[in-house]
């Protein structure tokens, strides 16, 4: 129970201010919540993964003012080709690709070439070295840079898609459980529509017919989810809030029906939606990485651009000696992903302790 | 039963209509349409350009276009797409979904009975070693970037071991010989009769054999009627459809990896949450009284546990129907496998407006069609809510 219901009877008798007791309330409740948290170790490790990339995206603008120059590292207009000196071997024996070339690609720039001579390369993918701690992709740009880049972009992504989703799934499920009848009827009718289509062709469809940005692709997430599933489990726990006494004590203390829904219902009914709001991170997420996979989307960098870019400039059935191109993107959106999945089932565990271990 | 099976199917029709009339609005509210590339020609003279639009059915305001679009749809004219230009889009659906319901009916089938029995196995070992573990590896494969994985999956399975083909309906070198007098998709569709026929007779096998009260018999018949209809269908194929089981094994061999990698990524969902219900049954007093009675621990785990903890997990597999799906048109896009959602993703790229809607409807059908038998197979398993019986 959160700290406003509790509160009801106890406010006249204080002699606190009332908002010191409601934080001093909800640092408790906060405290008690965080220590079976911690308890939890998959949380815990959800969490940490968080962080990290939180704090990548933060470093990423920092970097590009201090040490980066924007000419080399920008994530999308940079260019670097790091020269490398390689051994021309013969046609088929190349056996490491960062020291030798054949003679066949050799004799492309000069035709003067033999083997055992050296040739001067400009390397687009280039390889992790010093200067790019993850390499350069197909076109020259610093991967590490991108990856810092798209993180910022899925942060914000996530957290949009995640506001809108709770914002209208708690509406939609507190009005909709307090009023019941038509307008009961109508929400859980259209929420039925919604869950029943596929979300991940709506979004093609969507996205390939009308030109989308990735504030339109989260707000876009955010409605669909929380008119649909979200909008059902919500108001499942509405309903059961609203039967409870302190809701009739409420009414009888002359409590209008905005004020029932606003001050009691949905505070009640906020650590689920809290829950709710991880998954939908969770799916805004993959959703935006693969619309950009697929070229959907009007984004000029993101995790899934980045394996787009190294799939559709052939890299990918050598992506054993070119790993940087595909690894860190695709690694990143699952475990951005998977780290926000973590944390909600957490939280689940602290929020329904029918789950919790005995 | 009957009775709700029927209001079931109306209440879809009606959710199918609704659907179809917010999806054409939704195409029809698009900037631009394909009339735009035909008839921006500055060669093509307005009566020119009248007679396209005519022939491509743009004339008039977008309620007398959906009015006369319904009308077609009821006499299963889906009109001609604009891509593939003379052909109807009834034909190239009639061609391609037989493709994704084997694959999405696979890999369902496949993600549901792995993840059900791990999930069952791993509730039952809670607190032990490797428990953490596995449930990362569900979380994994719950939340993975799907054509990443998809790309992962090609490359060890077909590049690395070489064990299948990395992607595509068919071989086509293999295919130059064929005899004239059938062709991929006549064989395609004698593979799914003969899945379908099989999957039924063991299905009816399996509940006669249930009502049986020898555990031995009942067992042996089972085993020995397996047997037989296995028997049965590899005779068939080696002398009635000879010619065609050399083709049939290629399109098997191309269905495999694909079905593989779509029931992965069902998978975890489903074991993690049998696991979650199976934790939430295990508290029930009626597993203490079985403990009590001295039942052996495997029974209780699957006669008394495990069977009510499939309810909530039949439940979420409606939900988890349209992520399958979902990831069923990722997989055959990064496989090349020419079924719906690739068909969709080409046609939405290429503005085939009459294709995408058509295709749409059909991964809408299949949504519906999945979510009844889904329905009635809860009913089947929950005797509370049979209803009229």
């Amino acid at each position: 129970m959160s700290a406003p219901d509790l509160l009801e009877g106890t406010v006249a008798a204080s002699e606190e201010a009332l908002w010191r007791i409601r934080l001093r309330l909800a640092w408790r409740g906060f405290r008690k919540g965080w220590s079976s948290f911690v308890a939890n170790r998959i949380g815990l490790v959800g969490l940490t993964i968080i962080t990290l990339y939180g704090l990548m995206a933060l470093a990423h603008p920092i970097l590009m003012h201090t040490v980066w120059d924007p000419k080399i590292y920008d994530p999308v207009v940079g260019y670097d080709a790091p020269v490398t000196t390689k051994v021309i071997v013969p046609d088929g024996e190349v056996v490491d690709i960062a020291t030798q070339v054949d003679l066949f690609s050799a004799r492309l720039i000069n035709p003067m070439l033999k083997v055992g001579e050296t040739l001067d390369v400009t390397e687009q993918p280039a390889a992790p070295s010093r200067t790019h701690l993850l390499g350069t992709d197909p076109l020259g740009r610093d991967v590490l840079s991108q990856l810092m880049y798209s993180t910022r972009a899925a942060f914000m992504l996530g957290i949009v898609a995640a506001l809108v989703t709770v914002g209208i799934g708690t509406t939609v499920g507190s009005v909709s459980a307090f009023f019941g009848g038509i307008v009961d009827t109508l929400f859980m009718r259209l929420a039925d529509l919604i869950i029943l289509v596929p979300f991940l062709p709506i979004l093609i469809v969507l996205s390939a017919l009308f030109h989308f940005e990735l504030l339109h692709l989260a707000i876009l997430i955010g409605v669909l989810s929380g008119f649909g599933g979200t909008a059902i489990i919500l108001k499942s726990q509405a309903l059961s809030v609203s039967v409870k006494p302190f809701i009739d004590a409420a009414r009888v203390a002359g409590g209008g029906r905005m004020h029932l829904i606003f001050r009691h219902i949905i505070p009640n009914v906020l650590p689920l939606s809290f829950l709710y709001m991880m998954f939908s991170v969770t799916d805004a997420i993959s959703s935006e990485a693969t619309l950009s996979f697929l070229g959907l989307l009007n984004i000029n960098m993101s995790w899934g651009i980045m394996i787009y870019t190294a799939n559709s400039q052939g890299y990918l059935l050598s992506s054993a000696s070119y790993w940087w191109l595909l690894l860190p993107a695709g690694l990143s959106v699952t475990l951005l992903a998977g780290s926000f999945y973590l944390v909600g089932r957490a939280m689940d565990e602290i929020i329904n302790p029918r789950l919790r271990r005995r | 039963m009957l009775k709700y099976v029927g209001k079931r199917v109306a209440q879809s029709l009606i959710v199918f209509f609704v659907f179809l009339t917010a999806t054409y609005f939704l195409l029809q509210a698009q900037p631009g349409d394909i009339s735009d590339q035909f008839l921006s020609n500055p060669k093509l003279t307005q009566e020119v350009r009248d007679q396209y639009a005519e022939r491509l059915g743009l004339t008039g305001t977008p309620l007398q276009q959906y009015i006369r679009y319904i009308k077609n749809f009821t006499t299963g004219n889906l009109g001609v797409s604009f891509s593939e230009y003379p052909r109807q889009v009834w034909d190239i659906l009639k061609e391609r979904v037989p493709r994704t319901v084997a694959l999405f009916f696979f890999a369902t089938l496949l993600s549901f009975l792995v993840g059900f029995k791990s999930g069952k196995v791993l509730a039952w070992r809670r607190g032990k070693r490797g428990e953490n573990l596995i449930t990362v590896v569900g979380v994994f494969f719950q939340t993975v970037f799907y054509p990443w994985f998809a790309l992962i999956m090609i490359r060890t399975f077909s590049f690395n071991f070489k064990l299948f083909p990395g992607g595509k309906f068919l071989n086509v070198e293999k295919w130059i010989d064929k005899p004239d007098t059938f062709d991929a998709n006549s064989v395609f569709g004698r593979m799914l009769a003969t899945a379908a026929v099989l999957g039924l007779t063991l299905l009816v096998l399996e509940v006669v054999t249930r009502r049986m009260h020898n555990r031995v018999i009942s067992q042996r018949i089972v085993w020995g009627g397996r047997i037989l209809l296995v028997g049965i269908v590899v005779v068939w194929w080696m002398t009635v459809w000879s010619v065609m089981l050399p083709y049939a094994l290629d399109i098997g061999d191309h269905l495999i990896l694909p079905t593989i990698t779509l029931a992965l990524i069902g998978f975890g969902g489903t074991m993690l949450l049998t696991r979650a219900s199976m934790l939430e049954t295990l508290r029930e007093d009626y597993i203490l009284t079985a403990r009590a009675k001295g039942l052996s621990s495997k029974t209780i785990r699957d006669k008394h546990a495990a069977r009510n903890a499939l309810l909530p997990v039949t439940t979420s597999l409606v939900i988890s129907l349209a992520f399958l799906i979902g990831g069923g048109v990722i997989t055959e896009t990064v496989f090349s496998w020419p079924g719906m959602g690739q068909t969709l993703l080409s046609a939405a790229l290429q503005e085939d407006v009459p294709l995408v809607i058509g295709s749409f409807t059909f991964i809408a059908v299949l949504a519906l069609v999945a979510h009844i038998v889904v329905d009635v197979l809860y009913m089947y398993l929950d005797p509370r809510i049979r209803v009229g019986d």
